[in-house]
């Protein structure tokens, strides 16, 4: 002990060492150890009554993926799974599209404001993401069904005959998506405008540019970090989606996130959804490196 | 070392090395240095020369790569700082925020395990001197920058360090609190009579308050001695080109110690601790203001008035010497004791007469 | 400067006032929406018939509620325990020091922020059960302290990267030895840090549901997990309320959380 304590005190790297031991070794055990496990995991055969075999290897799961195997053993491409990643990429790019059509604007608007209104208006975009995300979604079932808000208020302006439905569609989905993750489109767009020296925009209408102008040919560009890093935000967890379309989509729209659930839950395929999961953290993975080297490096770089 | 006593800090070859291979920055060069005890000692010199480096060794934040510091002439190089009679006043203050002025200069007698009642004796002795009697409830935060800095002084000298350690403490003050603070300190280290090592990059500040000051320059000590030596006798370009303003001029010994001949044939005569032997080229030091201008005579140094620069309590005339080969104007400082009426103008031709020991000769 | 600036015409673009004025109206309506059904006296949570606090006696009186929100607060305290000390201790190995492998330290602390919420559970469910250890309140305990750290750290760092560096360097002038420093410096100057990152982490661990849903086993079963299932039955007026309280309680510790944060000693 005593040993110990003179090492803490004379070794600057032993001291380091043992500080941020904890935390590296709780995330590195229960976090990237699984990671490792699961990639793992996803090569192997199947269990018969689910679990796995182990020590059998096979890329069945990545296999199963595409291809389905018919009673006489034949394989033929199978668009289930093909389809759902479609679609979910799909959404993700829709609802990363109307994030940055609504989070712009926003963004900008509060980049305007006096500094002191600024902070509170941050943190009245901060809220939503510190409230419970299945509780937000399901705020949105009372707004989306037949009966609800949506639907009355369309009605009563005489908009629609009788009550379209939304809910349990891919529309539901993509409102309830954005809903969930434009937070993160608002915030870096808004602390890169911040940033922006106001006075460049005043250097363009004095050099003739009209406010369409300025806003197209300096704002944005210079918002363009802000841009990158909101999409990708939106994007990436959008894909992982699982809690949104769980409750606001149907059976016939599924996501990523629900048929990687579905493995662990009725169709007792473990490999496969460790497969998807580890296609999902891929892709993910893929997209943040593009970005890093995308937006992160000196722009003579790049 | 004054009066054969030993010296409150002695810094001897002292190199220290941050980083290493490609970030490799020599901060410190084979520093010695003996500042006495009572003294106020100042370490001036560009920005990045070293000081803050020489003063957080001798407080103990960082290691030395080599070399020793006595302390009263004990080695404490192995001492970690909570164990160095020796105190700072940081150039941020660094007063603890959650505590109230009182605790902030009672804290470091608290560790040293002193009881209440004394350390309640001693806050209030140190606010009397450093004239804050009642704000001893406040917050730092509640202070302006004068007042902490007050503070900041009450709590380390509230220690009875053998030296106190002050870098850069005036700098974040404005121009008149600054002028006061000088004053302040001045009184202080005197009233206390402990040694101060005050580092600063104002020449008149270090001039003004120092007992000795050493110009540091790239890690190294170029000169250590009283402000009057640093000023009138630099010992090389770097010393005379730092402090105050300065002439160089080519010349070559034309006897030992004696006279030096300049290229268009005037001679000088200058003081050369250095000794270069006759025949070799040196470089002369002269303060504008140790010149006198007069009508150009055929004798001594001669030129013609290039530009006149009128600065209210003297003027600075630019004169173009001819022959001798000078990177800048010659630069002669004439007090305007007469009133503002220039006594020469642009194009005349003037003779510059040169103090008796005015002239330096510098190493390079 | 900014002030005039948004008075001035020059500045207004057309359109973005709307747009800002659409977005937060979209961010609370439904939560608004929320709350105001869930003092509906009506059964059938549609049609608004008048003012009631029925359903949040409902919620109060309910075993399985009490018993999940029970579960909840066990995980979120424990969690957040564990997780603010692993924070705390790394933030304070990560502060004053340079050494090379620090971003990857960095990365690894971020890494719960990055990885899709259903990829982390995914691997960790296989991870226990593979393991062999039993699905329970442990399991969940420690799927969540994991999550929680990230969100206890940066509040800590961000306090400690805002300190005066030679706070700590005065306090070991005025000869405070390292233990000294920590307790009588260090720590209190943290301490609003410390509190904030905490407080996050407990709402995340109260919210979370993906990971839970995945590792909580039978018995184990969280105020989140609990609502997923009443939504599936059906939308009910119980629903809303235990909703509107969870909402309410989220906003009240984030701002909670901020105010402390920002507190200045
Ligand atoms: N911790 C450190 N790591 C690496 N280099 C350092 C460190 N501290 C100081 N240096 C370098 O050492 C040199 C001397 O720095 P120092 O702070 O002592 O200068 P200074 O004379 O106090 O300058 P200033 O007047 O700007 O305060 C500089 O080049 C500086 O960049
Ligand atoms: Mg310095």
């Amino acid at each position: 002990m005593g040993a110990f304590v003179d090492l803490m005190r004379r070794s600057r790297p032993a001291r380091v060492g043992a500080l941020i031991a904890p935390a590296m070794l709780i995330i590195g055990i229960f976090m990237v150890l699984p990671l490792g496990l699961m990639a793992y995991v996803s090569i192997l055969e199947r269990g018969i009554n689910g679990g796995v075999q182990w020590g059998v290897h096979t890329v069945e799961a990545y296999v199963a993926f595409l291809f389905e195997e018919n009673l006489l053993g034949e394989l033929s491409v199978n668009p289930d799974y093909i389809r759902i990643f479609a679609r979910s990429f799909i959404l993700s790019f829709v609802t990363m599209a109307i994030c940055l059509t609504i989070g712009f604007p926003a963004a900008f608007y509060m980049a305007l404001q006096p500094e002191k209104y600024r902070n509170l208006l941050i943190f009245l975009v901060t809220i939503p993401f510190w409230t419970n995300l299945l509780v937000r979604n399901y705020a949105w079932i009372l707004m989306l069904r037949s009966n609800g808000l949506l639907n009355e208020a369309l009605l009563g302006l005489g908009l629609i005959e009788e009550p379209i439905e939304l809910l349990y569609t891919n529309v539901a989905i993509t409102i309830g998506l954005v809903y969930s993750f434009l937070p993160f489109m608002v915030l870096p767009i808004y602390a890169s405008l911040e940033k922006l020296d106001l006075r460049l925009v005043e250097a363009a209408f004095d050099l003739g540019a009209n406010k369409r102008r300025a806003f197209l040919r300096v704002v944005v560009p210079l918002a363009m970090p802000g841009i990158a890093a909101g999409c990708i935000l939106v994007f990436i967890p959008s894909l992982g989606a699982f809690v949104t379309p769980e409750l606001l989509g149907g059976s016939k729209s599924m996501m990523i996130g629900n048929l990687i659930q579905s493995q662990f839950g009725a169709a007792r395929n473990w490999p496969l959804g460790a497969a998807l999961a580890f296609a999902l953290l891929a892709i993910v993975l893929l997209a943040m490196m593009v970005y890093l080297m995308r937006f992160r490096r000196p722009p003579s770089a790049g | 070392m004054r009066d054969g006593s030993v010296a409150a800090i002695d810094v001897r070859n002292l190199t220290k090395v941050f980083g290493s291979g490609s970030q490799e920055v020599r901060a410190l060069e084979d520093v010695s240095l003996a500042i006495a005890r009572n003294e106020f000692f100042t370490l001036l010199g560009p920005s990045g020369c070293g000081k803050t480096t020489l003063l957080r060794l001798i407080a103990g934040f960082e290691q030395p790569s080599a070399g020793q510091i006595l302390l009263e002439g004990y080695d404490i190089v192995r001492l970690p700082p909570f164990k160095r009679p020796v105190n700072t006043v940081f150039q941020s203050y660094a007063l603890f925020p959650h505590m109230t002025v009182a605790q902030n200069i009672g804290f470091g007698l608290e560790m040293q395990g002193w009881d209440k009642p004394r350390i309640a004796t001693r806050v209030g002795e140190m606010l009397e001197l450093v004239q804050m009697g009642s704000l001893g409830d406040r917050r730092p935060t509640q202070l302006s920058g004068g007042q902490q800095q007050r503070v900041a002084l009450a709590r380390a000298l509230a220690n009875q360090p053998k030296v106190l350690l002050l870098d850069e403490p005036l700098s974040a003050l404005d121009f008149k609190l600054r002028k006061e603070m000088q004053i302040e300190l001045k009184r202080l280290q005197r009233e206390t009579g402990i040694t101060f090592v005050f580092v600063t990059h104002d020449q008149e500040e270090a001039l003004t308050m120092s007992d000795r000051v050493a110009v540091m320059s790239d890690g190294e000590v170029q000169q250590a001695g009283s402000p009057e030596q640093i000023y009138e006798r630099p010992v090389n370009r770097f010393v005379a080109d730092f402090i105050g303003e300065t002439n160089f001029l080519q010349a070559e010994v034309e006897s030992e110690g004696e006279r030096y001949r300049l290229p268009g044939g005037a001679v000088l005569s200058g003081q050369d601790p250095h000794r270069h032997a006759a025949g070799e080229r040196v470089t002369l030091a002269l303060r504008p203001e140790r010149v006198e201008l007069e009508a150009a005579g055929a004798e001594g140094l001669t030129g013609a008035v290039e530009r006149i620069v009128y600065f209210g309590t003297d003027t600075l005339y630019f004169v173009a010497i001819a022959g001798a080969d000078l990177d800048a104007p010659f630069q002669a400082r004439v007090q305007n004791r007469d009133g503002s009426k220039a006594q020469f103008s642009v194009g005349e031709r003037v003779g510059i007469r040169v103090a008796p020991d005015a002239v330096q000769v510098l190493v390079d | 400067m900014m002030a005039k600036r948004t008075r001035n015409p020059l500045w207004r673009f057309t359109g973005v006032p709307q747009g800002a004025a659409f977005f937060f109206a979209y961010l609370y309506l439904p939560i608004f929406v929320l709350i105001f059904f869930s003092f509906n006296e009506n059964r059938q949570a549609t049609i608004w018939t008048g003012f009631s606090l029925d359903w949040y006696g409902e919620v109060l009186r309910n075993d399985d509620i009490l018993a999940a929100a029970g579960n909840s607060l066990i995980v979120a305290t424990t969690a957040t325990l564990i997780a603010t000390f692993a924070a705390l201790v790394a933030a304070l190995g990560m502060a004053r020091s340079r050494f090379r492998g620090q971003d990857a330290v960095n990365a690894v602390i971020a890494f719960p922020l990055i990885i899709p919420e259903i990829v982390t559970a995914v691997a960790t469910l296989l991870f226990f059960v593979i393991v062999g250890i039993q699905l329970g309140l442990t399991t969940v305990i420690i799927a969540h302290t994991v999550f929680c750290i990230p969100f206890a750290y940066l509040p800590i760092r961000a306090r400690l990267e805002g300190m005066d560096k030679a706070i700590p360097e005065a306090a070991a002038d005025l000869y405070a030895n390292e233990v000294q420093t920590f307790r009588r410096i260090t720590l209190p100057l943290l301490w609003p840090g410390i509190l904030s990152g905490a407080m996050l982490s407990f709402i995340i661990s109260l919210d979370t549901f993906t990971i839970t849903y995945f590792v909580a086993g039978p018995g184990a079963t969280t105020l989140p997990v609990y609502i997923f299932g009443m939504i599936r039955i059906g939308i009910t007026p119980e629903v809303n309320a235990i909703s509107a309280l969870m909402l309410v309680v989220s906003i009240l510790f984030v701002s909670l959380s901020f105010a402390v944060g920002r507190m200045r000693r």
